[in-house]
C-alpha cells in the first residue's frame, strides 16, 4: 500500500506523453534524459533545503532549550502551545499574511522611514526562507523540546560537580544528549521541505521554483505525466541519497561520542 | 588541640519562598572524618548536603570549606565531590570516560595517559577493574553505584558527598557497600559525608551523626552518644526504638535522679543535666534494658503480654499494664526458651538496672 503509488511513478516515468496528455505505455529513457530542462528547480531545492533545515534548527534549538530547560515551568504549557499556535490556520493564509508583510507597504516602507533605502523583499530567495522558517518551525522545536526535557537534572548536576563550568557542561552533557532530536526535527524538515511548492509560489511569486512547482506545473498544467513522473522519481533518489548520508553522519556523531568528553 | 575544621556551616539558614529547608545550622566538620546527617525526609539534610556541594546558596550564615567562605561559589568550583542518588551516571559515555570526565575537566588539562592511569587506579579501588570500555547503562546497579564512587574519589576531593548513595540498593548488597564504603574511606582518609534516612547506615558507617528535625540539628555525636546518651525524645526515638514513660523529679542520687512515674512506680534515672524536683520528664528506656521474667518475682512489675513477635535473633514482646499502657521489651535467642515462649495473655513481670532509664526533659 506504501509502496504501490511510487512504483506507479517509476512505472510512468518510462511511458510517453498522449496526444491530450496523461500516459501512453511506453519504454523509453527520454523523459530522464530531458531532466536538465528543470535543472534550476532541482538546484534550488537541493540549496534551499537544506539551507532552511539549518536556518530552522538554528532558532529552533535555543527555543526548545529556552523552553525545556531554562522557562518556568508553570508558563511552559503556554509557551508551548503559542508554538504551535499558527498551525490553527492554513499555510496559505499565513503565506498571505506574509505577502502583506514583506511586501511594497510592509516592511520595506518601514526601512524606507528609518532612510536606509526601500529593498524588495517579496518574491525573493530571502522572503521564501522567512516563510519556509516561519511555516516550519514547530516541527523543529518540538523533537528537540522532548529530548532536552527527557534529560535527567541531576546530570547536569554531577557535571558541574566534577568541576564543569556551564558552557562546557552544554557541550559534553546536553547536546550529545540532545541529538536524537535534532536528528528527529532535522529529517523531518528536510523531508518536507523537498517536496514544497505552496511557499516558493506565493512568496517567491513563481521566480524561486523547487521541484514541487515543477511537479505542480507538469502533471496540473501542462499534463506532461511521464516527464513529471521521471522528475519525482529522481527526487526521490536524491532525497534518499541525502537521508542516507545524513543518517549515516549523525550515527558516527553519535558513537564518536567518545571525543565528545575530550572537548 | 583540635585540628583546623575541613568544612563549617555558621549559623547556615535555607529558604525557599516561605518554606525554610534548613534553620540556623551550625556544623564544624573535622578533616578526615566520616559524618552522616540522618533524619526522615524533608528534615533538611539534603539542602546542607546540597549546600556544600554548591547546589544551593545558603539565604543566611556562612558555608566554608577547608578554610575559605564559599557563599556564592559554584559547585564546578569547589574542591567537592558528591555521589548521586540515582548515581547520575552519563548515559552516552562508556565507565572510563565516566570516571574520567573531572580530570578532564582540568585546566591545564592532565594527559590522556595520566588521565587512563588514574581512571585505572580509580576502579581498581572500587574493584571495577578490566569495566573501563562497558556501558553504564549494561551495569548492575551495584556496579553502577561503584562507577559513581569511582568517578568522584578519582578527583581526590577534599570532601566526599554521598546522598543517600545506597537507597537504590537492594539489603544484602547494601551492607556489603557500606563495610566497602568504611573501608575505602579509611585507605583514602578523604572526609566523607553522607546523607540517609537510614539509622542503622548512620550508625554503622559514621565517626559522628548529625540528627537533624525540621531544619535543624537535633543532635550531634558519636553512634554510641547518640544510642546511650540521646538529648530529646525526638533522638531515642530516631537512633535506636524506646519506650517512654512519664514521671516527676522526686530527688537527686549521686548522679542519678530518683523519680516516680504513674500509680507511683519509682525509677532510678540517669541524667544529662541536672534537674529540679517537681520537674516534669520523660524516662526513656531501651528494650534491650528491660528484663523479662515469670510472674511473681521478686522487685517485678506485673504486666500482661499483648503481642509477641518472633524475629530470629530474637523475641520482641509487647506488655501493657495499669501503669504502663504499652511497653516494648526484647528476649535474646540465647535466653531461657521458657521466656522465649511465652504466650499472649501471660502475666509476667518486668525490671530494669538501676541507672538504665534515662531522664529527658519533657519538649
Amino acid at each position: 500500500m506504501l509502496v504501490l503509488p511510487l512504483l506507479v511513478v517509476v512505472l510512468f516515468s518510462f511511458g510517453e506523453r498522449g496526444a491530450a496528455g496523461g500516459y501512453v505505455p511506453a519504454f523509453t529513457l527520454d523523459n530522464y534524459a530531458n531532466l536538465a530542462a528543470r535543472w534550476t528547480a532541482f538546484q534550488n531545492t537541493i540549496l534551499l533545503a537544506p539551507l532552511g533545515t539549518v536556518l530552522c534548527l538554528l532558532i529552533a534549538y535555543p527555543l526548545a532549550y529556552y523552553l525545556a530547560i531554562k522557562a518556568d515551568p508553570r508558563w511552559r504549557t503556554i509557551l508551548l502551545i503559542l508554538v504551535i499556535v499558527p498551525f490553527w490556520t492554513s499555510i496559505l493564509i499565513r503565506s498571505y499574511a506574509w505577502i502583506q508583510i514583506l511586501g511594497g507597504n510592509g516592511l520595506p516602507r518601514l526601512i524606507a522611514e528609518f532612510g536606509f533605502g526601500r529593498p524588495r523583499l517579496i518574491n525573493t530567495p530571502f522572503a521564501v526562507m522567512v516563510g519556509i522558517v516561519y511555516g516550519y518551525l514547530p516541527l523543529m522545536v518540538f523533537p528537540i523540546y522532548v529530548a532536552l526535557e527527557k534529560i535527567d537534572r541531576r546530570l547536569l548536576e554531577a557535571s558541574a560537580d566534577l568541576g564543569s563550568p556551564p558552557w562546557r557542561t552544554f557541550v559534553q552533557i546536553t547536546l550529545p544528549l540532545s541529538l536524537a532530536g535534532v536528528a528527529t526535527g532535522s529529517m523531518l524538515v528536510f523531508i518536507l521541505l523537498m517536496g514544497e511548492f505552496l511557499i516558493p509560489q506565493i512568496l517567491g511569486g513563481g521566480k524561486v521554483f523547487f521541484v514541487g512547482n515543477a511537479l505542480v506545473d507538469l502533471f496540473l498544467q501542462s499534463r506532461n505525466w511521464p516527464f513529471g513522473a521521471a522528475v519525482a522519481a529522481t527526487l526521490v533518489m536524491v532525497m534518499l541519497v541525502i537521508v542516507t548520508l545524513y543518517l549515516r553522519a549523525m550515527k558516527r556523531l553519535s558513537g564518536g561520542r567518545d571525543d565528545v568528553a575530550m572537548m | 588541640m583540635e585540628a583546623r575544621p575541613i568544612a563549617e556551616l555558621r549559623a547556615v539558614t535555607k529558604r525557599y519562598g516561605v518554606v525554610t529547608a534548613a534553620r540556623g545550622l551550625n556544623l564544624s566538620i573535622r578533616p578526615g572524618e566520616f559524618l552522616s546527617f540522618l533524619g526522615p525526609s524533608g528534615c533538611g539534610k539534603t539542602t546542607a548536603l546540597r549546600m556544600l556541594a554548591g547546589f544551593e546558596q545558603a539565604t543566611e550564615g556562612e558555608v566554608l570549606i577547608d578554610g575559605r567562605v564559599v557563599n556564592g561559589v559554584p559547585p564546578y568550583l569547589r574542591p567537592v565531590n558528591m555521589v548521586f542518588q540515582q548515581y547520575a551516571l552519563f548515559p552516552h559515555m562508556n565507565v572510563a570516560q565516566n570516571v574520567g570526565y573531572g580530570l578532564n575537566q582540568r585546566r591545564p588539562r592532565p594527559s590522556r595517559a595520566e588521565v587512563a592511569a588514574e581512571v585505572e587506579r580509580a576502579l581498581q579501588m572500587v574493584r571495577l577493574a578490566g569495566f573501563s570500555d562497558r556501558r553504564v547503562w549494561e551495569m548492575s546497579g551495584g556496579q553502577q553505584q561503584r562507577v559513581a564512587l569511582a568517578r568522584a574519589i578519582v578527583n581526590r576531593p577534599k570532601i566526599l558527598l554521598l546522598d543517600e548513595p545506597m537507597a537504590a540498593l537492594d539489603k544484602k548488597l547494601r551492607h556489603e557497600m557500606q563495610i566497602e564504603l568504611k573501608s575505602l574511606q579509611r585507605e583514602l582518609g578523604i572526609t566523607f559525608v553522607l546523607v540517609t534516612h537510614d539509622q542503622e547506615e548512620a550508625l554503622s558507617m559514621s565517626d559522628r551523626v548529625c540528627i537533624m528535625d525540621h531544619g535543624q540539628i537535633a543532635q550531634i555525636g558519636t553512634p554510641e552518644d547518640l544510642y546511650d546518651r540521646p538529648q530529646s525524645r525526638y533522638v531515642a526515638d530516631f537512633v535506636g526504638r524506646s519506650n517512654f514513660i512519664p514521671a516527676w523529679v522526686m530527688g537527686m542520687v549521686g548522679d542519678h535522679i530518683r523519680a516516680e512515674g504513674p500509680e507511683g512506680l519509682s525509677f532510678t534515672a540517669r541524667t544529662g543535666a541536672p534537674l529540679t524536683i517537681g520537674t516534669e520528664i520523660l524516662l526513656s528506656l531501651r528494650p534491650e534494658d528491660i528484663q523479662l521474667a515469670l510472674a511473681g518475682a521478686p522487685d517485678g512489675h506485673p504486666m500482661r503480654i499483648t503481642h509477641r513477635i518472633f524475629l530470629g535473633e530474637h523475641t520482641e514482646y509487647h506488655l501493657s499494664s495499669s501503669a504502663i499502657d504499652h511497653l516494648v521489651t526484647v528476649v535474646p535467642r540465647g535466653a531461657d526458651a521458657v521466656l522465649r515462649n511465652l504466650t499472649v495473655g501471660t502475666e509476667v513481670a518486668v525490671c530494669w538496672r538501676e541507672g538504665a532509664p534515662l531522664a529527658l526533659t519533657r519538649d
